[in-house]
Protein backbone atom coordinates (compact mmCIF):
# COMPACT_ATOMS: atom_id res chain seq x y z
CA UNK A 1 0.00 0.00 0.00
CA UNK A 2 1.27 3.79 -0.90
CA UNK A 3 -0.33 6.89 -0.42
CA UNK A 4 -0.60 8.54 -3.71
CA UNK A 5 -2.22 12.37 -2.43
CA UNK A 6 -3.17 13.14 0.95
CA UNK A 7 -5.72 15.79 2.54
CA UNK A 8 -3.45 18.95 1.68
CA UNK A 9 -2.88 17.78 -1.89
CA UNK A 10 -6.18 17.19 -2.21
CA UNK A 11 -7.67 20.32 -1.32
CA UNK A 12 -5.28 21.81 -3.40
CA UNK A 13 -6.41 19.69 -6.32
CA UNK A 14 -9.82 20.17 -6.08
CA UNK A 15 -9.45 24.39 -5.80
CA UNK A 16 -7.11 23.94 -8.87
CA UNK A 17 -10.12 21.86 -10.72
CA UNK A 18 -12.91 24.48 -9.43
CA UNK A 19 -10.61 27.42 -11.03
CA UNK A 20 -10.78 25.32 -13.99
CA UNK A 21 -14.53 25.32 -14.71
CA UNK A 22 -14.51 29.04 -13.89
CA UNK A 23 -11.62 29.50 -16.49
CA UNK A 24 -14.05 27.22 -19.09
CA UNK A 25 -16.91 28.51 -18.44
CA UNK A 26 -16.98 32.78 -17.89
CA UNK A 27 -21.10 31.72 -17.37
CA UNK A 28 -21.66 29.81 -14.93
CA UNK A 29 -25.36 30.40 -14.30
CA UNK A 30 -26.08 27.05 -16.45
CA UNK A 31 -23.93 24.84 -14.20
CA UNK A 32 -25.09 21.35 -12.81
CA UNK A 33 -22.22 19.73 -10.92
CA UNK A 34 -23.51 15.71 -10.68
CA UNK A 35 -21.32 13.44 -8.52
CA UNK A 36 -21.06 9.96 -9.31
CA UNK A 37 -21.71 8.04 -6.57
CA UNK A 38 -20.75 7.05 -4.11
CA UNK A 39 -17.64 9.07 -4.08
CA UNK A 40 -17.74 11.41 -6.57
CA UNK A 41 -21.56 12.81 -4.63
CA UNK A 42 -18.94 14.84 -1.94
CA UNK A 43 -16.56 15.66 -4.30
CA UNK A 44 -19.11 17.42 -6.40
CA UNK A 45 -20.30 19.05 -3.33
CA UNK A 46 -16.82 20.44 -2.14
CA UNK A 47 -16.31 21.72 -5.77
CA UNK A 48 -19.72 23.59 -5.57
CA UNK A 49 -18.91 25.18 -2.21
CA UNK A 50 -15.06 25.91 -3.43
CA UNK A 51 -16.69 28.09 -6.80
CA UNK A 52 -18.88 29.87 -4.35
CA UNK A 53 -16.30 30.72 -1.89
CA UNK A 54 -14.06 32.04 -5.70
CA UNK A 55 -17.03 33.56 -7.57
CA UNK A 56 -20.04 33.81 -5.20
CA UNK A 57 -22.10 31.99 -6.96
CA UNK A 58 -24.11 29.30 -6.05
CA UNK A 59 -23.78 25.98 -8.96
CA UNK A 60 -26.33 23.40 -7.78
CA UNK A 61 -25.32 20.16 -7.58
CA UNK A 62 -27.08 16.60 -7.78
CA UNK A 63 -25.90 12.69 -7.14
CA UNK A 64 -26.49 10.38 -9.49
CA UNK A 65 -26.36 5.80 -8.87
CA UNK A 66 -25.58 4.36 -11.99
CA UNK A 67 -26.46 0.52 -10.56
CA UNK A 68 -29.25 0.52 -12.83
CA UNK A 69 -27.23 1.44 -16.12
CA UNK A 70 -24.02 -1.10 -15.55
CA UNK A 71 -23.30 -3.72 -17.95
CA UNK A 72 -21.89 -6.39 -15.79
CA UNK A 73 -24.70 -6.70 -13.42
CA UNK A 74 -25.29 -10.38 -15.21
CA UNK A 75 -21.20 -11.11 -14.17
CA UNK A 76 -20.89 -9.85 -10.84
CA UNK A 77 -21.90 -12.62 -8.12
CA UNK A 78 -23.64 -10.03 -5.49
CA UNK A 79 -26.36 -7.41 -5.61
CA UNK A 80 -24.42 -3.74 -5.20
CA UNK A 81 -25.96 -1.26 -3.15
CA UNK A 82 -28.04 0.94 -4.83
CA UNK A 83 -27.79 4.87 -3.49
CA UNK A 84 -29.37 7.91 -3.70
CA UNK A 85 -30.11 9.80 -7.06
CA UNK A 86 -30.93 13.07 -6.43
CA UNK A 87 -31.51 15.48 -9.75
CA UNK A 88 -33.93 17.84 -8.16
CA UNK A 89 -33.85 20.55 -11.19
CA UNK A 90 -34.26 19.95 -14.75
CA UNK A 91 -30.97 19.20 -16.92
CA UNK A 92 -32.53 20.27 -20.05
CA UNK A 93 -30.31 22.38 -21.57
CA UNK A 94 -27.80 23.03 -18.87
CA UNK A 95 -24.03 22.05 -18.83
CA UNK A 96 -23.54 18.97 -16.94
CA UNK A 97 -20.07 18.38 -15.34
CA UNK A 98 -19.98 14.66 -13.90
CA UNK A 99 -17.49 13.82 -10.97
CA UNK A 100 -16.40 10.94 -9.93
CA UNK A 101 -13.47 10.00 -7.88
CA UNK A 102 -11.39 7.84 -10.78
CA UNK A 103 -11.31 7.08 -14.05
CA UNK A 104 -10.22 3.48 -15.15
CA UNK A 105 -11.92 1.50 -17.85
CA UNK A 106 -14.71 3.94 -18.06
CA UNK A 107 -17.85 1.91 -17.88
CA UNK A 108 -18.96 3.88 -15.21
CA UNK A 109 -18.75 6.87 -16.60
CA UNK A 110 -20.35 5.28 -19.92
CA UNK A 111 -23.35 4.28 -17.24
CA UNK A 112 -23.45 7.66 -16.10
CA UNK A 113 -24.08 9.67 -19.42
CA UNK A 114 -27.01 6.80 -20.17
CA UNK A 115 -28.23 7.51 -16.47
CA UNK A 116 -28.29 11.57 -17.10
CA UNK A 117 -30.15 11.19 -20.37
CA UNK A 118 -32.71 9.44 -18.99
CA UNK A 119 -33.30 12.86 -17.11
CA UNK A 120 -32.98 14.90 -19.33
CA UNK A 121 -31.14 16.78 -22.62
CA UNK A 122 -28.31 18.70 -21.58
CA UNK A 123 -26.53 20.98 -23.79
CA UNK A 124 -23.40 19.89 -22.82
CA UNK A 125 -22.02 16.86 -20.26
CA UNK A 126 -18.08 16.99 -19.69
CA UNK A 127 -16.25 14.78 -17.23
CA UNK A 128 -14.44 15.56 -13.96
CA UNK A 129 -11.80 12.79 -12.39
CA UNK A 130 -9.93 13.00 -9.31
CA UNK A 131 -7.63 10.71 -10.33
CA UNK A 132 -7.21 9.09 -13.60
CA UNK A 133 -5.32 6.08 -13.76
CA UNK A 134 -5.47 4.60 -17.19
CA UNK A 135 -7.04 1.47 -18.30
CA UNK A 136 -9.56 2.63 -20.83
CA UNK A 137 -11.81 0.17 -22.44
CA UNK A 138 -13.94 2.62 -23.97
CA UNK A 139 -13.65 6.00 -25.87
CA UNK A 140 -14.20 7.90 -22.28
CA UNK A 141 -11.93 11.24 -22.15
CA UNK A 142 -12.05 13.16 -19.18
CA UNK A 143 -12.07 17.01 -19.65
CA UNK A 144 -10.43 18.10 -16.11
CA UNK A 145 -8.46 15.69 -14.32
CA UNK A 146 -6.94 15.91 -10.68
CA UNK A 147 -3.89 14.18 -11.47
CA UNK A 148 -2.83 11.29 -13.47
CA UNK A 149 -1.77 8.17 -11.94
CA UNK A 150 -0.46 5.41 -14.16
CA UNK A 151 -1.17 1.77 -12.73
CA UNK A 152 -1.08 -1.78 -13.26
CA UNK A 153 -3.70 -4.10 -13.61
CA UNK A 154 -2.61 -5.81 -10.34
CA UNK A 155 -3.44 -2.16 -8.30
CA UNK A 156 -6.13 -0.69 -6.79
CA UNK A 157 -6.41 3.10 -6.75
CA UNK A 158 -8.32 3.99 -3.45
CA UNK A 159 -9.70 7.61 -3.04
CA UNK A 160 -11.18 8.51 0.67
CA UNK A 161 -13.23 11.61 1.46
CA UNK A 162 -13.63 12.59 4.96
CA UNK A 163 -17.35 12.51 4.44
CA UNK A 164 -17.53 9.04 4.00
CA UNK A 165 -13.82 8.00 5.61
CA UNK A 166 -13.04 10.18 7.66
CA UNK A 167 -10.09 11.04 6.05
CA UNK A 168 -8.83 12.57 2.58
CA UNK A 169 -6.32 10.58 1.02
CA UNK A 170 -5.54 8.18 -2.25
CA UNK A 171 -4.01 5.21 -1.75
CA UNK A 172 -2.91 2.37 -4.20
CA UNK A 173 -3.10 -1.18 -3.53
CA UNK A 174 -1.59 -4.75 -4.68
CA UNK A 175 -4.23 -7.06 -5.71
CA UNK A 176 -3.55 -10.00 -3.81
CA UNK A 177 -4.44 -13.93 -4.55
CA UNK A 178 -8.24 -12.98 -3.41
CA UNK A 179 -8.79 -9.52 -5.46
CA UNK A 180 -7.24 -7.87 -2.32
CA UNK B 1 -26.64 -9.13 2.89
CA UNK B 2 -26.21 -12.04 0.03
CA UNK B 3 -29.68 -12.48 -2.00
CA UNK B 4 -28.36 -15.71 -3.65
CA UNK B 5 -32.39 -17.58 -3.99
CA UNK B 6 -33.70 -18.68 -7.79
CA UNK B 7 -37.22 -18.30 -6.75
CA UNK B 8 -39.61 -16.76 -4.61
CA UNK B 9 -42.11 -18.93 -3.20
CA UNK B 10 -43.49 -17.66 -0.19
CA UNK B 11 -42.89 -15.74 2.92
CA UNK B 12 -42.97 -18.80 5.18
CA UNK B 13 -39.61 -19.29 3.22
CA UNK B 14 -37.43 -16.08 4.18
CA UNK B 15 -35.76 -15.26 6.77
CA UNK B 16 -36.25 -11.64 8.33
CA UNK B 17 -33.06 -10.36 7.04
CA UNK B 18 -34.04 -11.41 3.62
CA UNK B 19 -37.19 -9.54 4.33
CA UNK B 20 -35.86 -6.56 5.00
CA UNK B 21 -33.20 -6.96 2.29
CA UNK B 22 -35.85 -6.78 -0.04
CA UNK B 23 -37.73 -3.71 1.48
CA UNK B 24 -34.84 -1.93 1.40
CA UNK B 25 -34.17 -2.43 -2.40
CA UNK B 26 -37.51 -1.74 -3.36
CA UNK B 27 -36.93 1.83 -1.69
CA UNK B 28 -33.95 2.48 -4.35
CA UNK B 29 -36.63 2.04 -7.04
CA UNK B 30 -39.31 4.30 -6.09
CA UNK B 31 -36.88 7.02 -7.99
CA UNK B 32 -38.03 5.68 -11.28
CA UNK B 33 -41.41 5.86 -11.06
CA UNK B 34 -41.40 9.44 -10.59
CA UNK B 35 -39.00 10.33 -13.66
CA UNK B 36 -40.21 11.47 -17.05
CA UNK B 37 -38.24 8.46 -18.37
CA UNK B 38 -39.90 5.67 -16.29
CA UNK B 39 -37.18 2.81 -17.34
CA UNK B 40 -34.15 1.61 -16.66
CA UNK B 41 -31.89 -1.40 -18.29
CA UNK B 42 -30.82 -3.01 -15.90
CA UNK B 43 -32.46 -6.16 -16.64
CA UNK B 44 -31.81 -5.77 -20.74
CA UNK B 45 -32.24 -9.08 -22.61
CA UNK B 46 -34.02 -11.56 -19.85
CA UNK B 47 -37.36 -12.56 -20.53
CA UNK B 48 -39.61 -13.28 -18.25
CA UNK B 49 -43.09 -15.51 -18.68
CA UNK B 50 -46.37 -13.70 -17.06
CA UNK B 51 -48.58 -17.04 -16.57
CA UNK B 52 -51.78 -16.63 -15.04
CA UNK B 53 -54.02 -19.37 -14.48
CA UNK B 54 -56.71 -17.38 -12.41
CA UNK B 55 -58.09 -14.16 -12.76
CA UNK B 56 -55.89 -11.29 -11.77
CA UNK B 57 -55.73 -7.31 -13.08
CA UNK B 58 -53.87 -5.90 -9.88
CA UNK B 59 -51.23 -8.02 -9.46
CA UNK B 60 -50.61 -9.32 -13.04
CA UNK B 61 -50.30 -5.30 -14.93
CA UNK B 62 -48.03 -4.63 -11.56
CA UNK B 63 -45.83 -7.25 -12.51
CA UNK B 64 -45.79 -6.52 -16.22
CA UNK B 65 -45.66 -2.83 -15.79
CA UNK B 66 -42.22 -3.86 -13.27
CA UNK B 67 -40.70 -5.85 -16.18
CA UNK B 68 -41.26 -3.39 -18.40
CA UNK B 69 -39.25 -0.91 -16.57
CA UNK B 70 -36.50 -2.83 -16.37
CA UNK B 71 -36.25 -3.53 -20.14
CA UNK B 72 -37.32 -6.96 -19.51
CA UNK B 73 -38.68 -8.56 -22.36
CA UNK B 74 -42.46 -9.94 -21.38
CA UNK B 75 -44.82 -12.55 -22.42
CA UNK B 76 -48.13 -13.10 -21.41
CA UNK B 77 -49.95 -16.17 -20.88
CA UNK B 78 -53.53 -17.30 -20.32
CA UNK B 79 -55.23 -20.83 -20.15
CA UNK B 80 -58.31 -19.24 -22.18
CA UNK B 81 -56.50 -18.44 -25.35
CA UNK B 82 -54.16 -21.22 -25.14
CA UNK B 83 -53.00 -25.15 -25.49
CA UNK B 84 -54.41 -25.80 -22.02
CA UNK B 85 -57.52 -25.37 -24.11
CA UNK B 86 -56.21 -28.69 -25.68
CA UNK B 87 -55.46 -31.19 -22.99
CA UNK B 88 -51.91 -30.22 -22.60
CA UNK B 89 -50.58 -30.32 -18.64
CA UNK B 90 -49.39 -27.63 -16.86
CA UNK B 91 -45.87 -29.67 -16.54
CA UNK B 92 -45.69 -29.76 -20.48
CA UNK B 93 -46.74 -26.00 -21.18
CA UNK B 94 -44.13 -24.79 -18.81
CA UNK B 95 -41.19 -27.14 -20.06
CA UNK B 96 -42.19 -25.86 -24.05
CA UNK B 97 -41.79 -22.41 -22.81
CA UNK B 98 -38.72 -23.28 -21.40
CA UNK B 99 -37.36 -24.64 -24.49
CA UNK B 100 -37.74 -21.27 -25.85
CA UNK B 101 -35.32 -19.87 -23.81
CA UNK B 102 -36.99 -17.69 -20.91
CA UNK B 103 -35.19 -16.57 -17.81
CA UNK B 104 -38.48 -16.60 -14.98
CA UNK B 105 -41.93 -17.46 -14.59
CA UNK B 106 -44.25 -15.37 -12.89
CA UNK B 107 -47.26 -18.02 -12.16
CA UNK B 108 -50.66 -17.91 -10.34
CA UNK B 109 -52.56 -21.23 -10.11
CA UNK B 110 -55.38 -21.92 -7.85
CA UNK B 111 -53.55 -25.49 -6.52
CA UNK B 112 -51.36 -24.51 -3.49
CA UNK B 113 -47.84 -25.21 -3.93
CA UNK B 114 -47.75 -25.81 -7.87
CA UNK B 115 -44.82 -23.17 -7.95
CA UNK B 116 -43.33 -24.86 -5.12
CA UNK B 117 -42.93 -28.19 -6.99
CA UNK B 118 -42.12 -26.58 -10.07
CA UNK B 119 -39.47 -24.21 -8.86
CA UNK B 120 -37.43 -27.88 -8.13
CA UNK B 121 -38.45 -29.01 -11.78
CA UNK B 122 -37.08 -26.41 -14.12
CA UNK B 123 -33.56 -24.44 -13.58
CA UNK B 124 -35.07 -20.70 -14.27
CA UNK B 125 -36.45 -18.47 -11.81
CA UNK B 126 -40.08 -19.04 -10.74
CA UNK B 127 -42.26 -15.97 -9.10
CA UNK B 128 -45.37 -17.33 -6.76
CA UNK B 129 -47.88 -14.36 -7.99
CA UNK B 130 -50.47 -16.23 -5.82
CA UNK B 131 -50.97 -20.31 -5.47
CA UNK B 132 -54.83 -21.09 -4.15
CA UNK B 133 -55.20 -20.14 -0.56
CA UNK B 134 -51.54 -20.72 0.36
CA UNK B 135 -49.14 -17.74 -0.10
CA UNK B 136 -49.26 -14.22 -2.33
CA UNK B 137 -45.56 -13.38 -1.31
CA UNK B 138 -45.31 -9.99 -3.47
CA UNK B 139 -48.35 -8.61 -2.20
CA UNK B 140 -47.32 -9.11 1.53
CA UNK B 141 -44.05 -7.67 0.49
CA UNK B 142 -45.69 -4.56 -0.78
CA UNK B 143 -48.02 -4.27 2.31
CA UNK B 144 -45.06 -4.72 4.72
CA UNK B 145 -43.18 -1.74 2.50
CA UNK B 146 -46.24 0.43 2.96
CA UNK B 147 -46.72 0.16 6.51
CA UNK B 148 -43.12 0.53 7.11
CA UNK B 149 -43.27 3.53 4.79
CA UNK B 150 -46.17 5.17 6.93
CA UNK B 151 -45.13 4.11 10.47
CA UNK B 152 -41.69 4.11 10.06
CA UNK B 153 -41.23 0.12 11.66
CA UNK B 154 -43.07 -3.05 11.55
CA UNK B 155 -41.97 -4.43 15.25
CA UNK B 156 -44.25 -3.96 17.82
CA UNK B 157 -47.25 -2.64 15.93
CA UNK B 158 -50.62 -4.17 16.60
CA UNK B 159 -52.07 -5.29 12.95
CA UNK B 160 -55.20 -6.79 12.36
CA UNK B 161 -56.57 -8.75 9.48
CA UNK B 162 -60.27 -8.69 8.76
CA UNK B 163 -62.20 -11.54 6.93
CA UNK B 164 -62.29 -14.71 5.50
CA UNK B 165 -58.63 -15.81 6.84
CA UNK B 166 -59.33 -19.23 5.63
CA UNK B 167 -59.27 -18.58 2.09
CA UNK B 168 -56.62 -15.88 2.00
CA UNK B 169 -53.22 -16.16 0.92
CA UNK B 170 -52.80 -12.61 1.65
CA UNK B 171 -53.88 -13.32 5.14
CA UNK B 172 -51.14 -16.54 5.30
CA UNK B 173 -48.02 -14.33 3.60
CA UNK B 174 -48.97 -11.47 6.02
CA UNK B 175 -49.05 -13.40 8.70
CA UNK B 176 -45.59 -15.21 8.37
CA UNK B 177 -43.95 -11.82 7.03
CA UNK B 178 -45.12 -10.23 10.18
CA UNK B 179 -44.83 -12.18 12.53
CA UNK B 180 -41.07 -12.49 11.49
CA UNK B 181 -40.80 -8.54 11.58
CA UNK B 182 -42.30 -9.05 15.19
CA UNK B 183 -45.29 -7.33 14.99
CA UNK B 184 -48.02 -8.04 16.88
CA UNK B 185 -51.09 -9.71 14.87
CA UNK B 186 -54.68 -10.36 15.17
CA UNK B 187 -56.86 -11.72 12.59
CA UNK B 188 -60.81 -11.35 12.86
CA UNK B 189 -63.49 -12.88 11.22
CA UNK B 190 -66.68 -15.27 11.81
CA UNK B 191 -65.44 -18.66 13.22
CA UNK B 192 -66.06 -20.36 10.21
CA UNK B 193 -63.80 -18.60 8.13
CA UNK B 194 -60.72 -18.31 11.08
CA UNK B 195 -58.84 -21.67 11.35
CA UNK B 196 -58.66 -23.02 14.34
CA UNK B 197 -55.36 -23.86 14.13
CA UNK B 198 -54.29 -20.10 13.07
CA UNK B 199 -53.30 -19.37 16.60
CA UNK B 200 -49.82 -21.50 15.99
CA UNK B 201 -48.79 -19.18 13.61
CA UNK B 202 -48.49 -16.90 16.53
CA UNK B 203 -51.09 -14.69 16.25
CA UNK B 204 -54.65 -14.30 18.18
CA UNK B 205 -57.99 -14.80 16.79
CA UNK B 206 -60.72 -12.86 17.75
CA UNK B 207 -64.26 -13.32 16.32
CA UNK B 208 -65.52 -10.13 17.48
CA UNK B 209 -64.33 -6.83 15.10
CA UNK B 210 -65.43 -4.41 17.98
CA UNK B 211 -62.96 -6.27 20.44
CA UNK B 212 -60.59 -6.76 17.85
CA UNK B 213 -60.03 -2.95 17.06
CA UNK B 214 -59.04 -2.14 20.24
CA UNK B 215 -55.69 0.05 20.06
CA UNK B 216 -54.19 -1.10 16.61
CA UNK B 217 -51.80 0.92 14.36
CA UNK B 218 -52.94 -0.99 11.11
CA UNK B 219 -56.28 -2.48 9.71
CA UNK B 220 -56.37 -5.05 7.25
CA UNK B 221 -59.64 -5.94 5.22
CA UNK B 222 -59.70 -8.79 2.69
CA UNK B 223 -61.54 -9.31 0.17
CA UNK B 224 -64.99 -11.30 1.01
CA UNK B 225 -64.13 -13.58 -1.57
CA UNK B 226 -67.78 -14.87 -2.86
CA UNK B 227 -66.52 -17.01 -5.98
CA UNK B 228 -64.99 -19.37 -2.87
CA UNK B 229 -67.96 -19.27 -0.72
CA UNK B 230 -70.13 -22.02 -2.06
CA UNK B 231 -70.23 -24.17 1.13
CA UNK B 232 -72.64 -21.65 3.17
CA UNK B 233 -70.01 -21.13 6.04
CA UNK B 234 -72.20 -17.35 7.00
CA UNK B 235 -75.51 -16.88 6.33
CA UNK B 236 -75.40 -13.48 4.20
CA UNK B 237 -73.83 -10.87 2.91
CA UNK B 238 -75.79 -8.37 4.84
CA UNK B 239 -75.04 -10.42 7.92
CA UNK B 240 -71.39 -10.64 7.29
CA UNK B 241 -71.43 -6.27 6.61
CA UNK B 242 -73.55 -5.91 9.98
CA UNK B 243 -70.35 -7.86 12.02
CA UNK B 244 -67.56 -7.43 10.24
CA UNK B 245 -67.83 -4.23 7.70
CA UNK B 246 -65.34 -1.23 8.94
CA UNK B 247 -67.89 1.25 9.79
CA UNK B 248 -67.02 4.52 11.32
CA UNK B 249 -67.96 3.81 14.63
CA UNK B 250 -66.44 0.27 14.88
CA UNK B 251 -63.10 2.28 13.62
CA UNK B 252 -62.43 4.78 15.72
CA UNK B 253 -61.59 1.96 17.99
CA UNK B 254 -58.55 2.01 16.26
CA UNK B 255 -55.67 4.06 17.00
CA UNK B 256 -56.31 7.88 15.66
CA UNK B 257 -53.97 7.28 13.05
CA UNK B 258 -54.35 3.65 12.10
CA UNK B 259 -53.76 3.03 8.62
CA UNK B 260 -56.68 1.04 6.53
CA UNK B 261 -55.20 -1.50 3.69
CA UNK B 262 -56.96 -3.79 1.33
CA UNK B 263 -55.45 -5.85 -1.33
CA UNK B 264 -57.70 -5.35 -3.67
CA UNK B 265 -60.34 -5.51 -5.36
CA UNK B 266 -62.69 -4.06 -2.56
CA UNK B 267 -66.11 -4.61 -2.67
CA UNK B 268 -66.98 -1.53 -1.42
CA UNK B 269 -70.17 -1.63 0.62
CA UNK B 270 -69.22 -5.02 2.10
CA UNK B 271 -66.22 -5.31 3.56
CA UNK B 272 -65.45 -1.31 3.48
CA UNK B 273 -68.39 1.29 3.60
CA UNK B 274 -68.00 3.88 0.63
CA UNK B 275 -67.49 6.27 2.92
CA UNK B 276 -63.94 4.84 3.65
CA UNK B 277 -62.35 6.05 -0.26
CA UNK B 278 -62.69 9.06 0.88
CA UNK B 279 -60.92 8.51 3.82
CA UNK B 280 -57.11 10.18 4.54
CA UNK B 281 -56.00 6.61 6.74
CA UNK B 282 -57.05 4.81 3.87
CA UNK B 283 -53.71 3.63 1.85
CA UNK B 284 -55.27 1.15 -0.55
CA UNK B 285 -53.96 3.17 -3.74
CA UNK B 286 -50.85 3.53 -2.45
CA UNK B 287 -50.68 -0.19 -2.21
CA UNK B 288 -51.27 -0.54 -5.70
CA UNK B 289 -48.02 1.77 -6.41
CA UNK B 290 -45.74 0.00 -4.16
CA UNK B 291 -46.76 -3.01 -6.24
CA UNK B 292 -44.51 -2.57 -8.68
CA UNK B 293 -41.50 -1.14 -7.00
CA UNK B 294 -41.53 -4.42 -4.86
CA UNK B 295 -41.74 -6.48 -8.05
CA UNK B 296 -39.06 -4.45 -9.49
CA UNK B 297 -36.91 -5.60 -6.71
CA UNK B 298 -37.84 -8.93 -6.57
CA UNK B 299 -36.72 -9.31 -10.45
CA UNK B 300 -33.83 -7.27 -10.06
CA UNK B 301 -32.83 -9.67 -6.79
CA UNK B 302 -33.44 -12.53 -8.82
CA UNK B 303 -32.17 -12.30 -12.15
CA UNK B 304 -29.85 -9.40 -11.46
CA UNK B 305 -26.95 -11.03 -11.10
CA UNK B 306 -24.51 -14.18 -11.47
CA UNK B 307 -25.92 -17.10 -9.74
Amino acid sequence: MAKLMDEREMVRILLRLAHEILEKNKQTEDLILIGIQRRGAPLAERISKLIKEIKGKEVPTGSLDITFYRDDLTRIGYHPVVRDTNILIPIDDKKVILVDDVLYTGRTARAALEALLDFGRPRKIELLILVDRGHRELPIFPNYVGKNIPTSLEEMVEVKVKEIDSRDEVIIIKKGKNGL
Amino acid sequence: MDFKRKDLLGLEDLTRDEIFFILDTAKSFEGILNRRIKKVPILRGKTVVNLFFEASTRTRMSFELAEKRLNIDVLNFSPSNSSVLKGESLRDTIKNILAMRVDCFVLRHSTPGTPHFLAKEIPVSIINAGDGAHEHPTQALLDLYTIREAKGKIEDLRVLIVGDIAHSRVARSNIWGLTKLRAKVRVCGPPTLIPPMIEQMGVKSYFSLEEALQGVDVIMMLRLQRERQTKGLFPSINEYRDFFSLSEEKLKLAKEDALIMHPGPVNWGVELPFKIRENRRNVILGQVTNGIIIRMAILYLLLGRRR
